[in-house]
């Protein structure tokens, strides 16, 4: 039998604003998902640590601060050093296309910016965690 | 595709320290899956060293914050510990929002704690077979101190962490006019009473309160040998938390060497099984059943049949498989 999808929503970096996440993890737990949120100010080694602690099925990470170049393969890095090949990893918040064309080539999923309806959120991880299959 | 590593590989792994590999049991244990018993019946056999402490209290009691205080000074005492946090799940959606992990940022990037958040609907069957699964994965590999957090309302989580070795209810001031979880029904299941926030000028009302309820015998745990001690801690300033390490000891200690203890422990057992079985009876049956289940419900709406008369039926087809 395969579990409810898991996954854990994480803020990174300085800014403090996670009314947005809050709503998505809301969305999706309407929408038969369980959400582990992490709070504000999280590092990168931090989100990964707790990321495999918990096996979620995707990773979603939020960023206003314009940092995403830099943590993000930060984070790709701290999952592969432990050996996690299966976490589905995106991207949330605000960034402009070319660096999104560049963090897809870089290992991450998907890129869900600041308006993305809580549907096409929903659907994405739902496709996602559907082609990876079971594990 | 993703690949699938058997379970019996994934204990190899967590027996040497895979945080990953540790994961994934628990998310097996939650699946339910046949293919994970014997992976799981070894840890079992590992397990057994760790004090596992359940706490409990109503919402917003501060248990979240408790114990991450508390994992810190049993850290700098140089122990591992494990958390299990225990979040209900929406009645509506089947889905859950779990965020004790924002109270216990603290902890985040040590790699002494282990927290892994579950949802009481997150499990197939029971929730409590799964916890206590994953307190397993925790106990055998070598955390000395396994803490279970659930919310004190509603039977399921009660329970979970009354298969704890040490019962630790969390009262709160401030939170209604007496002690809320006298209303929960949690103060008995106590073996040691937290007033929490005790930084704020109501809580002494709170410890007033709960002493005087005990002298009035208020207690299910332990027999006469046990008596159960109120602590008063304030996770805001680090206060109380040695009288509760003590107290914590103290209680393990008493599990060890009392006759009263050593029942308190095959009680666990008991437990474990009767929910284990509970667990595997109940998959079998919505495996096998459900077809006639609807069948004979229909029967039972249109009155043609009694509630006990289409029990007996839904029964009467149901054999329950041996072991593979
Ligand atoms: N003043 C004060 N406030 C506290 C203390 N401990 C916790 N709180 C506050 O109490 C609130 C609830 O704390 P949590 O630790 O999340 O409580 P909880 O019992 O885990 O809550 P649930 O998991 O939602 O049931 C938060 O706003 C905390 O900041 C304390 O020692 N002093
Ligand atoms: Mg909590």
């Amino acid at each position: 039998m395969t579990n409810k999808i898991r996954i854990l929503l994480a803020k990174v970096g300085l800014d403090g604003h996670d009314r947005g996440v809050k709503i998505v993890a809301r969305c999706l737990r309407d929408a038969g998902m369980d959400v582990v949120y992490t709070g504000l100010h999280r590092s990168p080694e931090e989100v990964v640590a707790a990321a495999v602690q918990e096996d979620v099925d995707v990773l979603g990470v939020s960023l206003l601060s314009g940092a995403h170049m830099t943590i993000f393969p930060k984070i790709i890095a701290g999952l592969k050093a432990r050996g996690v090949d299966d976490i589905i990893l995106l991207g949330g918040g605000v960034m402009p296309d070319e660096d999104v064309v560049a963090l897809k080539k870089m290992g991450v999923h998907e890129v869900l910016l600041q308006d993305t309806p809580p549907n096409t959120i929903i659907q994405t991880i739902e496709r996602l965690v559907a082609e990876r299959g079971d594990r | 595709m993703a690949k699938f590593v058997p379970s019996d590989v994934l204990v190899e792994r967590a027996l040497v320290g895979d945080s990953a590999a540790m994961a994934r049991l628990m998310s097996r244990a939650e699946a339910a899956t046949p293919e994970c018993r014997p992976a799981f019946a070894r840890l079992y056999q590992k397990a057994g060293q760790a004090h596992i402490v359940g706490i409990t209290g109503v919402p917003g009691s501060g248990k979240s914050t408790l114990v991450s205080t508390l994992t810190l000074k049993l850290r700098a005492a140089g122990k591992r510990v494990g958390i299990i946090a225990v979040d209900p799940s929406s009645p509506y959606s089947g889905g859950s929002i779990m965020g004790d992990r924002i109270r216990m940022s603290a902890l985040a990037g040590d790699e002494g704690v282990f927290i892994r958040s579950m949802a009481t609907r997150g499990a197939h069957g029971g929730m409590a077979r799964a916890s206590l699964e994953a307190v397993d994965v925790l106990d055998a590999t070598g955390f000395d101190y396994v803490i279970i957090e659930t919310v004190g309302v509603g039977q399921a989580e009660v329970e979970i962490a009354r298969a704890a070795h040490t019962v630790v209810v969390v009262s709160a001031p401030g939170l209604g006019d007496d002690i809320q979880a006298i209303k929960a029904g949690i103060l008995e299941i106590a073996d040691v009473h937290v007033v929490s926030k005790c930084d704020r000028p109501d809580a002494n009302r709170t410890i007033s309160d709960l002493k005087t309820m005990l002298t009035l015998g208020l207690s299910l745990s332990g027999g006469a040998s046990w008596q159960p001690k109120v602590v008063p801690t304030s996770s805001a300033q680090g206060e109380g938390f040695e009288e509760l390490i003590t107290a914590l000891d103290r209680h393990a200690q008493w599990m060890r060497s009392s006759s009263a203890g050593q029942d308190r422990l095959r009680h666990i057992a008991e437990f474990r099984m009767l929910k284990t079985a509970e667990d595997l009876l109940s998959q079998q049956f919505l495996a096998t059943r459900k077809p006639a289940l609807a069948l004979i419900s229909g029967q039972l709406s249109e009155r043609r049949i009694s509630p006990y008369q289409a029990a007996e039926r839904l029964l009467a087809g149901f054999q329950l498989e041996g072991p593979a």
